[in-house]
């Protein structure tokens, strides 16, 4: 069964080619049957694949498939196979499962764009390009698919080009995301000089022999250049200000990639290198700063903004910090468990977001909200179990996931790791209720002219933001401590150091063992908390926000503004860059480089002219070129030494 | 006497199919109207010699008293070949209606130089190679002056058999010089002379291989023996120049190959400097003048002029990557050539109107599938990955440099670049302009369709999965010395 | 090379005759030219212009088609030659050969290649 592994990359790519090549001119539902097809196929065989994963010992959980060669020359060996192990695995569920139900979704929420198949086609060639970057047994295969990702999200944010700010936000998307991947390209050129190859299974099985000591400088330039890729993918500081405006996509897009997949893409490949990653504490801990710092950064932000689709926006930045912290404590199995909850809760926020947009025609602004909640009740049920979920009350996904990645940071870490953590958790609950109290509760502040046209969702819609729910519900059990599946499951990929052992039937008799229990009963009285400040703030005295934002102006402007950090970047970095860049536009590449370039180009085209000349179209020319030619050859042949 | 009908096998199949056409329409003349029948009939014939030629032998094979051999290496040519001409039937077919050309001795032309190109493939001494570039080169000059009305297919005609006969010249005094000085015309033998000599030292014999690097020159259309190919190629009908920028130069590379590696191999150093000059004379002044073209034939034309000089680089490296790198290239150029060309057909009304590359101006809005298909070609030509251009320069330019020709290598892939212009032009012109004339509704026949398809996936699986059919090479190679 | 002498001399001999009586008549000959001598001999007719005219087409596409018959049918004297040492393998060959060249014969007539008009 795991050799049908290449089918799961096969069918995406197939619904591309059609909808790609012919969907202009098929009727909208097959275009849509296709799209949703391939991936509901890929889906399947994924199924098969787990399953053939799990029929296997747990040790020996790996298997390659090699498909091809494509270039060999010397030492330099560009192979291309796919790698299954647990891992991998699991993240092929997400991807097609979450990805098969928001192609169902889409198909309701695009249906009245004329980008129809466009826009599937970009679907299905992200969904195989993130296939492909998780399931790549190389660097350069996982690099591909990486900069692949990059290129979907770039076409899907700017779906509506024709809209400036849709079309900024995908520039902005793009740049941004070169710089990341311009430390991941170094990274990976210095681990084949390093390692001599860029194979997986080598370069960890070298790293893991001892070959490379602990902390040694190069594994802490070629983790950290990594990191900086990954910061740029999965939107870490300082590279995560695209992800916001990446919000100009359609919403079923911020679904798929902003927040359930390739946003998750950095996480993922810090758990696929750990052995790297284990190799230089110095990264570790900048991992851990940057994520914890990014949590709490990003939680405060969402605080106060107003547009439905940049709360959940600044939320998943968080909750990505969240997942680098537990990396960063060497916590993986954590922050991967934590990544497949955050794929279920916040795919189903983002679609039900979605389905609150469909339903105001268009509407994004939370002030223009309010008491929807009679009126589109299967989305406000919803969506009310994907926000208990995101702000941790037992027993929903996001609960065991985010405790168990407190806890690690408490053990493995430090304390401020861990009040950081819970500090960003408890502004999570806040900010989550907020939004959920500012769009389906109180007054309707809904204008008459969208209130005309308010309804549910059709039933295309509903249907998968049912099936998230049940799955933020449920999808935690599979962690739930002391019996973790996942734990047991990924335990292969990252050895010992995966996760804390204290979990286990062990009594509660000695202090180390309470903790666990303990950390659940804070971290939910956290949640509590926040939630009951939202309820405070906006259900009970609604005027307490205004005055809090009257009292706090200045830490209210700053927060709305987002910390000026769009504004500081661009006075640090876009202006000064495009100054120069003028200049150099200005003197050095019109004048000089053009200057030569045209040069160049015009003597070679004048040099063709000139030779175009000889071409006389008479024979008798034509054999004196060759009885020349002739004659300097054999002279060139018999003399020429 | 060594005698093995299996040997020439393909060859015969072809022959008696290329009489058949013959005979069918002479036959049948007026009744057949359409004439798809010989359309048919040529391919029946390509494809059974193309399973027999597969299925012929497994071990290298001489033949005629050892003056003919079936190794793995004119296997694979012959393969090459079938698939070429394969390919231009299926462009033809439509083209031939539509110019009036429509004679049954088109196919069978087509196939008699599909025969001589075997043999050259096939020849262990000289001679066969040189009756084997004769029976092609004649089958080409007819083909080139097919449209008898037309006055600038005439000249093309008559302007390619002059030269032809004149480079001929050439190549046979060479031969006879060099008959002359080692006492045969076989390759084996003039190795193991040119081997107990220590190199080739006598200047006769020098003057002979310098004679040969002529006459063959001409035929792969190096330069300076390329000036018949921007007349020649614009005059002959376009099924034609798609025909002629292929199988014969795969032909005489194919020649080249072996006689230089086989019978000079050992004396390497005497003939790789003349052809390194060749080799840059030829890339340079191929890729500089296609620039300024503004007929795509022509245009086409100086690339195959450029893309011959990549494939003399790779001679000069006479490696094992280079070898079989040149034998990857040819194929990759086969489906990316005859690809463009079927194109350019399409797009071209009766008469060859429509061959300026403005008028591709606004193609990819108004025929998206062909604009798309054009633009892979354009890049596989230009070297772009990952199409079949790019790999096949790779390792061409690779086995340069392993051969520690870096200088030659960097001039590659400096005239690459140069290339890059002009093939992207097409691309821009196509999804950049307005379209300055209208497209008149295109006639598509079937056939012209399934070549442009099996051009698109050869390009990109070759780019793709090149390993497989490097790996052929490979081994395709190894009787050569 | 001492083989081709006699070739050589055949040559000579040959060239010599030639020139010898040519040279002989123009020696000994009495010439007295006039202007019905000087024309040209077309049967005793009277001449009807120049013979310097422009042929139609069609008597070289005949000439081409006999030199071409021609010259395939010389192979036949090699082969007869060769017959007995050749056998059956020879005979075949030849079979095969003339096989072709009757295909040949039956594409240019069916082509209408010997039709005049």
């Amino acid at each position: 069964m795991l050799n049908l592994i290449s089918l799961v990359l096969l069918f995406p790519l197939i619904g591309t080619a059609i909808n790609g090549l012919i969907g202009k001119k098929l009727r909208k539902e097959t275009v849509g049957y296709i799209a949703c097809g391939a991936i509901g196929m890929s889906f399947f065989v994924a199924i098969l694949v787990f399953f053939g994963l799990l029929q296997l010992p747990p040790e020996s959980r790996v298997f390659e498939k090699q498909l091809f060669n494509w270039i060999e020359s010397g030492s330099f060996k560009a192979a291309a196979g796919l790698q299954v192990d647990p891992l991998s695995s699991l993240m092929i569920l997400i991807i097609t499962g979450v990805g098969f139900l928001i192609h169902i979704y889409s198909i309701g929420y695009m249906h009245h764009d004329k980008g129809y198949h466009r826009y599937f086609c970009y679907l299905n060639l992200f969904t195989f390009s993130m296939l492909l970057l998780v399931l790549g047994n190389n660097f350069l295969l996982m690099f591909i698919g990486w900069e692949a990702v990059g290129l979907c999200s770039y076409l899907l944010i700017g779906f509506w080009f024709e809209k400036k700010s849709a079309s900024d936000a995908a520039k902005k998307a793009f740049i941004v995301n070169r710089v990341g991947d311009f430390g991941f390209a170094l990274g990976i050129m210095l681990i084949f000089i390093t390692f001599d190859t860029i194979d997986f299974t080598g370069v960890f099985h070298a790293a893991s022999q001892g070959n490379i000591a602990v902390g040694s400088f190069t594994v802490t330039i070629i983790t950290l250049l990594l990191f900086m890729g990954a910061t740029g993918k999965s939107a870490q500081i300082p590279l995560y200000t695209w992800l916001p405006d990446a919000m100009e996509g359609p919403t079923p897009v911020s679904a798929l990639i902003h927040a359930a997949t390739m946003v998750t893409a950095g996480v993922y490949m810090i758990a696929r290198c750990n052995v790297l990653f284990m190799l230089s504490p110095f990264t570790m801990t900048v991992v851990a700063c940057i994520g914890a710092a990014t949590a709490l950064f990003a939680a405060s932000i969402g605080l106060v903004q107003n547009d439905i689709k940049r709360v959940l926006a600044y939320s998943t930045v968080s909750q990505l910090g969240y997942m680098f912290l537990a990396c960063g404590v060497g916590a993986f199995t954590a922050g991967v468990f934590h990544l497949m909850t955050h794929a279920f809760f916040k795919a189903l926020l983002f679609l039900g977001s979605g389905s609150v947009i469909h339903a105001l025609s268009g509407e994004q602004d939370m002030r223009k909200m309010g008491g929807l909640k009679k009126h589109i009740p299967i989305t406000y049920r919803t969506f009310l179990v994907g926000t208990v979920a995101i702000a941790g009350i037992p027993p929903f996904a996001g609960f065991f996931s985010k405790d168990e990645i407190l806890l690690e940071a408490f053990v493995r870490g430090n304390f401020i790791y861990w009040a950081v953590g819970a500090l960003a958790a408890l502004f999570t609950a806040f900010y989550m209720f907020r939004l959920l109290i500012m769009t389906f509760h109180g007054k309707s502040r809904v204008d008459h002219h969208a209130m005309e046209h308010l309804h549910e969702s059709p039933k295309n819609m509903t249907v998968p933001l049912k099936i998230l729910a049940v799955l933020a519900l449920l999808g935690g059990f599979l962690g739930i401590p002391g019996a973790s599946a996942i734990n047991g499951f990924l335990s292969p990929v990252f050895g010992e150091h995966g996760h804390v052992e204290t979990h286990g039937a062990e009594a509660c008799g000695s202090h180390a063992a309470c903790l666990p229990y303990l950390m659940m009963v804070i971290s939910t009285g956290i949640a509590i908390a926040g939630i009951y400040l939202a309820y405070l703030m906006y259900i009970k005295s609604p005027e307490l926000p205004k005055k809090l934002a009257e009292r706090f102006s200045l830490i209210y402007k700053l927060l709305l503004n987002k910390y000026y950090i769009d504004e500081i970047y661009d006075a640090l970095f876009v202006n000064p860059i495009k100054k120069i860049s003028l200049l150099l536009w200005k003197r050095v590449d019109a004048q000089l480089i053009d200057g030569t370039v045209n040069g160049v180009a015009g003597f070679v085209r004048g040099f063709g002219s000139v030779l175009r000349l000889s071409q006389t179209g008479y024979v008798r020319n034509y054999a004196f070129y060759i009885v020349a030619g002739c004659i300097f050859i054999i002279v060139f042949v018999v003399f020429g030494k | 006497m060594t005698f093995n009908i299996l040997s020439i096998l393909p060859i015969l199949v072809l022959a008696g199919f290329g009489m058949l056409v013959l005979v069918v329409d002479v036959m049948s003349a007026r009744k057949l109207g359409e004439k798809n029948l010989l359309a048919y009939l040529s391919l029946a014939g390509i494809v059974i010699a193309a399973i027999v030629s597969r299925n012929s032998t497994a071990t290298t094979l001489f033949s005629f008293n050892e003056t003919f051999t079936i190794d793995n290496y004119a296997l694979f040519f012959n393969i090459l070949f079938l698939l070429s001409t394969g390919l231009v039937i299926l462009i033809s077919h439509s083209y031939i209606k539509r110019e009036d050309i429509n004679h049954g001795e088109y196919y069978a032309l087509l196939m008699f130089s599909t025969i001589g190109m075997m043999l050259m493939a096939s020849g262990a001494d000289l001679l066969n190679i040189f009756i084997g570039l004769e029976v092609m080169s004649i089958s080409i000059y007819i083909l080139t002056g097919f449209k008898r009305s037309k006055l600038i297919s005439n000249e093309a005609s008559l302007k390619y058999f002059l030269l032809g006969a004149f480079a001929t010249g050439f190549l046979l005094y060479g031969i006879s010089l060099v008959y002359g000085t080692t006492g045969t015309i076989d390759l084996r033998q003039i190795a193991s002379f040119v081997a107990g000599k220590g190199g080739v030292k006598d200047p006769l014999l020098l003057m002979g291989m310098g004679l040969i690097i002529v006459g063959l020159g001409f035929k792969v259309a190096s330069v300076p023996f390329h000036a018949w190919v921007p007349d020649v190629y614009e005059g002959a009908p376009t099924a034609v120049t798609a025909f002629m920028s292929v199988g014969p130069k795969a032909a005489a590379f194919a020649a080249f190959m072996r006689i230089f590696l086989t019978a000079f191999g050992s004396s390497h150093y005497e003939w790789q400097k003349a052809i390194w000059i060749l080799a840059v004379l030829t890339m340079t002044v191929g890729n500089v003048v296609a620039i300024s073209q503004t007929n795509i034939k022509r245009m086409l034309a100086y690339s195959s002029i450029a893309h011959a000089g990549y494939l003399l680089v790779a001679l000069v490296a006479a490696n094992n990557m280079g070898v079989s790198g040149t034998l990857f290239y040819l194929l990759a150029y086969i489906f990316m050539n005859i690809g463009a060309f079927a194109i350019v057909i399409v797009l071209s009304q009766k008469g060859d109107v429509g061959m300026n590359i403005d008028d591709y101006a606004g193609l990819g809005f108004k025929h998206p599938m062909l604009a798309i298909a054009m633009t892979l070609f354009m890049f596989s030509m230009a070297g772009i990955p990952p199409m079949a251009g790019f790999v096949g320069k790779f390792y061409i330019f690779s086995a340069a440099i392993k051969s520690g020709y870096v200088g030659l290598a960097i001039i590659g892939v400096i005239n690459s670049v140069i290339s890059v212009y002009y093939y992207l032009r097409i691309t821009v012109i196509m999804y950049m302009k307005e379209p300055v004339r209208d497209f008149h509704p295109l006639t598509i026949s079937p056939l012209i369709v399934v070549a442009i398809a099996i051009a698109v996936v050869g390009t990109l699986h070759l780019g793709i999965f090149p390993s497989k059919v490097m790996e052929i090479a490979q081994r395709s190679i190894l009787t050569l010395r | 090379m001492i083989n081709y002498l006699p070739i050589l001399i055949l040559f000579i001999v040959a060239v010599g005759f030639a020139v010898t009586n040519v040279a002989l008549s123009a020696v000994l000959g009495r010439q007295k030219p006039g202007v019905e001598k000087l024309s040209p001999y077309e049967c005793g007719i009277e001449p009807i212009g120049s013979a310097r005219e422009r042929f139609s087409v069609k008597f070289y596409l005949i000439a081409m088609l006999f030199v071409i018959f021609d010259i395939e049918v010389i192979f036949l004297y090699p082969w007869a030659v060769a017959f007995k040492s050749l056998k059956v393998f020879g005979f075949v060959e030849m079979v095969i050969f003339i096989g072709i060249l009757f295909i040949c014969y039956f594409y240019i007539w069916k082509r209408g290649g010997l039709e005049w008009d």
